[in-house]
């Protein structure tokens, strides 16, 4: 191997990519606004949720409940009927709606320990579960401190105070912003370098490149390289300029460790990139793919939902993924402030798969390359 | 119909057939044309000769319609082409034919389906299509190539192909852009005699060709001589000859052109003077010989491409290698360079056996390819200076170099140029100058003037020769001109994969005894032909040139006598016909592609099952650990509440601050609980006590629904706490909360995930699948019928768009019946509005992939654009996870204009909510506006002509 060619053959991808202002124009959308939009319109989990209530009750403890639910996790809660909660459900207009059957404070003083009804619309999937568990603490609390102060018994003393740890007011959009730039780091790095490499052989200059004396290793290190500096650049500019300026996004760890992450990262992507570019046969192919491949990558890798919550089949499967060490660290550098002590298990997991992404997308490489002449 | 073209078809000998009047053109700030005027009268023939980058091709493109008109006035048939309602009338009239080896073709198409798809578009009838297509067949000696796909056929043979294609409807006028570059010479002969015999039946039929062939331009009524964009002569030969004082064509082009354009230009009255410059014959016997091949064979599956070819080619030597299109010699020259492994046989290069590891062996050589292989995105120096530092030119020495290239090829003013710009002769010669970069021993040059002008051509042969001559050089060279082969010091012959004969071009003369290499060439070709002929029974449609010709006329159908008046079909109908042609080229081309097909409907079940089966919103199993500083039963107690809920997992109890911090910042803790010393003693007491909770909010979300469980658990705690206590007065006061999980009552996640899944799926495989459709065409070149044929832009996007909403429906029904039978998730709802909801989503998807196709300008561009803005907004912005209600900001805005969002309310209410089109209405609306407004933006993007 020379690295002067690996050297001169990454700048000659570098031209390339300067000669595409649409497509540049496209990667800086990509990492300033798409990062903005994604994380700056993310609501809190609980915020304005929609709550209807059917009180048939009618008592002090009914309307207490009732002025429990509060801004800003809930939207003032809508009094309806009980003909009227079916449709309203349906229409998608309540998440919850409460029913308080009639008699309810009678029948708890009497210790007959009557009914709430909660019902969840469980397609609503992100509020459902953490809103249902919510609601009832807040029944349970304001039922048991009425109870108290009938009995004139001094409610429970035992509070839980609960502190969350490196994201105290749970922005979601700290970590919304990280997610999008982590998918858009993956998306751009398997594009740049299986769709360029796709382009080169449908206008026949792969083919060329095999009449010189320069190697597959040679031709896919400069892929590598240039496409992981490009997009190197743009997460750098992403991370510093938009989501810690303009997003005020408080990073907690060392910048270069992260970006050392990000470099493991991006080697083993762009490998992937260069592999996906070998298994498709056309453009056209190759977007499928693309597509394929990107969606698990980002549903599954533990950004856009909890990795403790998948099947053990799929978090398994999912620790081949570049991303889900990817993410991992990058939640532990970011917020956590882990340095590398802490978080050398997914580097370590990276540049393993990293390595072995590349090996395979070489082999892949050298035998579709060879087989491009005929 | 305007008055001018009303009056035209009046008086039909009146107006010429075409009229350019002071036309100009630029590109940037390059003038391409500069007031260039030109007449075609009926029945007229037109040449255009000039030096690459003259303007010929910009001429023809303006005149075909194909690019938009700049400065200047351009008649044809009767009308200005600058008005559309014109052009579209008359383009079924007009034959255009794009200058490239096969550009304007579908790669993946065979021959005949090629073919058929240029007779749709142009309206013909069954039988019509089917008579023409087999006599333009078996006249271009396509016809056993006809279930070929056409991406696999050699160069030449692209270059026939494309001519049968602008054949195929019966023009007015011709526009032929260099149809015959690269084609062999008997085809050649056969091609210009088919343009005869369809004259002799279409008298009024005129035709402008531009070629770089002197012989053939000589006979032509007129020559159109351009430079720099400017007419520089015109007049018939015989007036060119007259007004240059030479005898010859080629002479005279030279002479034309101003003193000192080409370098000693004025002495270059005889072409080509290798043999008057050596006389003294070199005997190339006691020279080493550099390429040898032994029963070279190359088999394709049943195909033998190249059938034992042996070659001697001693060092110094030019040897040239003639044959008709396909007959193996760029297969050839491929396994020579290594590029190709051989079936059988031997090949060596330079001494050693040919290699394609050998990097070594690879430095020594230079090919150059046929197609233009060179990087678009680099200057000419840029591809220059690239690979003299990959054949390791010392860097000092790389200046110099480029620049004594540059001055030799005539690229001194285009160096810094990128090479889509430059016409295809300068490309060519930017091809040769980089395989001369290196100072190779060995030249392997797969048709390397094809394109490129007399003088240019000319030029480079000289350099030939000081290479072979000064430098020693070994080349080897492939080509069709006859001229160029009787410069070279030996020749072979191949046909169909074999090598006939070889010999030195007077002995190949003599052996025939013809007088000119020509006819010893079509001698031998007709020689062997008709062998073949006598060994397999064959149609008699493709005998030999004489007899195909011949054919010809009984073959072709009679014209009409009056040229067709344009069809009265106002511009706005939609034609049934060309849509479906399009809709079916589209097709084939995925059914080429079965892969492409299998990817879309097999990766979208499996992505299905991976994301309906792996993403819940729901927590489980979060690890959490305590720090007891109590230890007492009551403590414990409060931590067996936590364990007890599948929502938590106990990790081992945390010892002191540090490990609590430590464990938390590695992420292997998602929540902390402290339980402060004292704590049993004061819940007995009833004293006020605190438990602290730590939960990792670096994944809010998680952070979120693991407190709420939390706050849950802590207060049914509480409850059962203050039961067990007051356990003396009576029964203590308790309410139950009964929470009904409507929609999915086992909170499954499946059930919630599967009809989210699917709006997902089904709009980023529709899109991707047409994110490519336009611009693939646009870089590869096939654009250009869009621009030529009658097909209008909606016709052309509709076309494109039907194909993948019908495999994007039998996605959604393969979805439907595996959300069904696998995960039992049927719907519930009306089946009828599903089926409604997921075609009008499809429409949607699909034309949301075609807008990114037309305005994006590359493939690259356009796969990447579509997946950040399909997957970002239908994920996030759609009511998947966070519904749309409770967005803020920009996502808000976007959520309530994108399609998923009503198609995600359309899959939940018919397969969770069990509704039907009545409560769906309003979801409906949005997604009925969305395909004609993304359609209509599509077109209006989408270019009518090249501008």
């Amino acid at each position: 191997m020379r690295p002067a060619n690996v050297w001169h053959l990454g700048l000659k991808e570098l031209w390339s990519l300067a000669r595409e202002p649409v497509l540049l124009a496209l990667i800086v959308f990509a990492f300033t606004l798409a990062v903005v939009s994604a994380s700056t319109s993310l609501p809190d989990t609980l915020h304005n949720t929609p709550i209807a209530i059917v009180d048939e009750d009618r008592s002090q403890l009914s309307s207490r409940l009732l002025d429990a639910f509060t801004p800003p996790q809930f939207l003032p809660p809508r009094r309806i009927s009980a003909g009227e909660m079916d449709a309203r459900m349906d229409a998608g207009l309540d998440t919850f709606a409460l029913d308080i059957p009639p008699d309810f404070e009678r029948d708890l003083l009497a210790g007959r320990s009557p009914t709430i009804q909660l019902n969840v619309d469980a397609t609503r999937m992100s509020q459902a579960f953490s809103g249902s568990a919510y609601i009832q603490s807040i029944l349970l609390q304001e039922v048991e401190t009425f109870t108290a102060q009938r009995a004139d018994r001094r409610p429970a003393e035992v509070r839980l105070v609960d502190r969350v740890r490196f994201n105290p007011a749970l922005e979601r959009s700290w970590f919304g912003s990280v997610v999008e730039l982590i998918n858009n780091v993956t998306m751009l790095s398997l594009v740049l370098t299986g769709a360029a490499l796709i382009r080169e052989r449908e206008r026949g200059t792969i083919e060329h490149l095999l009449a010189m004396p320069v190697t597959p290793l040679e031709i896919m290190l400069s892929k590598v390289w240039s496409m992981g500096l490009v997009v190197l650049a743009a997460t750098a500019l992403s991370l510093l300029v938009v989501i810690r300026g303009l997003l005020a996004v408080p990073i907690s760890g060392s910048l270069p460790l992260f970006f050392a992450g990000v470099m493991l990262n991006l080697f083993a992507t762009s490998s992937l990139g260069i592999f996906l570019g070998t298994l498709a046969r056309s453009m056209p192919q190759f977007g499928l793919l693309l597509m394929l491949v990107l969606l698990p990558l980002e549903m599954l890798s533990g950004g856009t939902t909890p990795r403790e919550s998948m099947p053990p089949w799929v978090q398994i499967g999912m620790l081949a993924a570049p991303n889900t060490h990817f993410v991992l660290l990058s939640q532990g550098i970011l917020f956590r402030g882990a340095g590398l002590g802490v978080v050398w298990p997914p580097f370590l997991a990276l540049a393993l798969i990293g390595l072995v992404f590349f090996a395979v997308a070489l082999h892949r490489f050298r035998r579709a390359i060879t087989a491009m002449g005929e | 119909m305007t008055p001018a073209s009303a009056s035209a078809f009046a008086a039909p000998s009146a107006a010429p057939l075409a009229r350019l009047s002071g036309v100009g053109l630029r590109y940037g700030r390059t003038v391409a044309l500069r007031q260039v005027s030109l007449e075609v009268p009926e029945g007229g023939t037109l040449a255009l000769i000039g030096p690459d980058g003259a303007g010929k091709s910009s001429l023809l493109a303006l005149a075909a319609g194909a690019r938009r008109r700049q400065e200047g006035r351009i008649e044809v048939l009767g009308g200005d082409l600058a008005d559309p309602r014109h052009r579209r009338g008359v383009c079924h009239r007009i034959a255009y034919m794009p200058q490239g080896l096969g550009r304007n073709l579908y790669a993946s198409l065979t021959v005949a389906e090629n073919l058929e798809v240029f007779a749709r578009l142009f309206g013909q009838g069954r039988t019509e299509r089917r008579e023409r297509i087999a006599a333009l067949l078996a006249a271009t000696g396509l016809a056993p190539f006809a279930d070929r796909a056409a991406g696999k056929l050699s160069g030449g043979m692209k270059q026939k192909l494309g001519l049968c294609c602008a054949l195929v409807h019966q023009p007015d006028l011709l526009l032929l852009d260099e149809p015959t570059t690269g084609v062999d010479p008997l085809s050649r002969r056969a091609f210009w005699r088919m343009i005869q015999q369809i004259r002799a039946h279409r008298p009024h039929m005129g035709m402008v060709v531009a070629t770089a062939y002197m012989e053939e331009a000589a006979g032509f009524e007129r020559l159109l001589a351009l430079r720099a964009g400017r007419v520089l002569a015109e007049g018939a030969p015989a007036e060119l000859l007259e007004r240059t004082g030479t005898t010859h064509l080629e002479e005279a082009f030279i002479a034309l052109l101003p003193e000192g354009r080409v370098d000693g230009a004025a002495s270059l009255r005889e072409p080509l003077p290798l043999r008057r410059e050596e006389p003294a014959p070199v005997h190339f016997e006691q020279e080493p010989i550099v390429i040898e091949a032994r029963d070279l064979s190359r088999r394709f599956g049943a195909f033998t491409a190249v059938d034992r070819v042996s070659l001697h080619i001693h060092r110094g030597e030019i040897f040239g290698f003639l044959g008709s299109n396909g007959c193996g010699k760029t297969t050839t020259m491929k396994m020579l360079t290594g590029l190709l492994p051989a079936s059988e046989g031997e090949a060596a290069l330079l001494g050693q056996p040919v290699d394609a590891e050998d990097l070594r062996l690879r430095r020594r050589v230079a090919y150059m390819s046929q197609g233009f292989s060179l990087y678009m995105e680099l200057t000419v120096r840029q591809n220059l200076v690239l690979h003299a530092r990959l054949f390791r030119v010392p860097d000092g020495a790389i200046p110099r170099r480029v620049k004594r290239i540059v001055e030799r090829f005539g690229l001194t003013e285009q160096i810094d140029a990128l090479p889509a710009s430059l016409p295809l002769g300068q490309r060519q010669r930017l091809s040769l100058a980089v395989a001369l970069i290196h100072a190779p021993e060995l030249l392997i040059l797969d048709e390397p003037t094809s394109g490129v002008d007399p003088a240019a051509r000319q030029a480079f042969w000289r350099e030939l020769v000081d290479l072979s001559r000064r430098e020693r050089v070994t080349i080897f060279l492939s080509t069709h001109f006859i001229h160029e082969a009787e410069q070279c010091d030996r020749l072979s012959l191949m046909h169909a994969g074999r090598v006939l004969l070889t010999g030195t071009p007077g002995e190949l003369k003599s052996r025939w005894r013809t007088a000119s290499l020509e006819d010893a060439f079509i001698r031998a070709l007709e020689e062997v032909q008709d062998t073949d002929r006598s060994e397999e029974p064959v149609p008699p449609a493709s005998g030999p040139a004489a007899q195909l010709t011949a054919s010809l006329p009984a073959s072709l159908p009679a014209p009409p006598p009056q040229p067709s008046p344009p069809p009265a079909t106002p511009r706005w109908r939609l034609s049934p016909e060309r849509i479906g042609c399009i809709a079916r080229r589209e097709a084939l081309e995925v059914a080429r592609e079965p892969l492409r097909a299998v990817l879309a409907l097999v990766g979208s079940l499996l992505l299905m099952v991976v994301m309906g089966y792996g993403i819940s919103f729901d927590v489980e199993n979060l690890a959490f650990a305590v720090l007891d500083r109590d230890h007492t039963s009551l403590s414990r107690d409060y931590a067996a509440n936590l364990l007890g809920s599948r929502y938590f997992h106990q990790a081992p109890p945390i010892r002191d601050d540090a490990d609590m911090d430590r464990r938390l910042r590695s992420g292997s803790l998602a929540l902390a609980i402290e339980i402060p010393p004292g704590f049993g003693r004061d819940v007995q007491r009833g004293d006020p006590t605190e438990i602290g909770a730590w939960i990792d909010g670096a994944m809010p979300q998680r952070a979120e629904t693991a407190r709420s469980y939390l706050l849950g658990l802590h207060a049914d705690w509480l409850a059962r706490r203050a039961r067990e206590e007051s356990a003396e007065p009576g029964q203590p006061p308790v309410v139950r909360i009964e929470t009904r999980f409507r929609y999915n009552p086992d909170v499954r996640s499946m059930v919630a995930m599967v009809p989210a899944v699917i709006p997902l799926l089904m709009m980023m495989i529709p899109a991707m699948l047409t994110a490519v459709a336009v611009v693939r065409e646009k870089e590869l070149g096939s654009i250009v019928n869009l621009w030529v044929t009658p097909v209008t832009r909606l016709e052309f996007l509709l076309g494109k768009q039907l194909p993948y909403v019908a495999l994007g429906l039998v996605n959604f029904l393969l979805l439907v019946v595996m959300a069904t039978l696998v995960f039992q998730v049927p719907i519930k709802g009306s089946v009828a509005a599903a089926v409604l909801g997921a075609l009008l989503y499809v429409l949607g998807a699909t034309a949301f992939g075609l807008l990114f196709s037309t305005f994006l300008p590359s493939q690259l561009a356009a796969i990447f654009g579509t997946a950040v803005l399909s997957i970002l907004p239908a994920v996030q912005f759609s009511g998947f996870a966070d519904p749309v209600s409770s967005l803020q900001g920009l996502g808000a805005w976007i959520g309530r204009v994108y399609p998923t969002t009503y198609f995600l309310l359309i899959c939940r209410g018919t397969f969770s909510k069990a509704l039907g089109f009545a409560e769906l209405r309003e979801a409906f609306l949005p997604l009925l506006l969305a395909w004609p407004l993304l359609l209509g933006l599509s077109t209006v993007l989408l270019p009518e002509q090249e501008s």
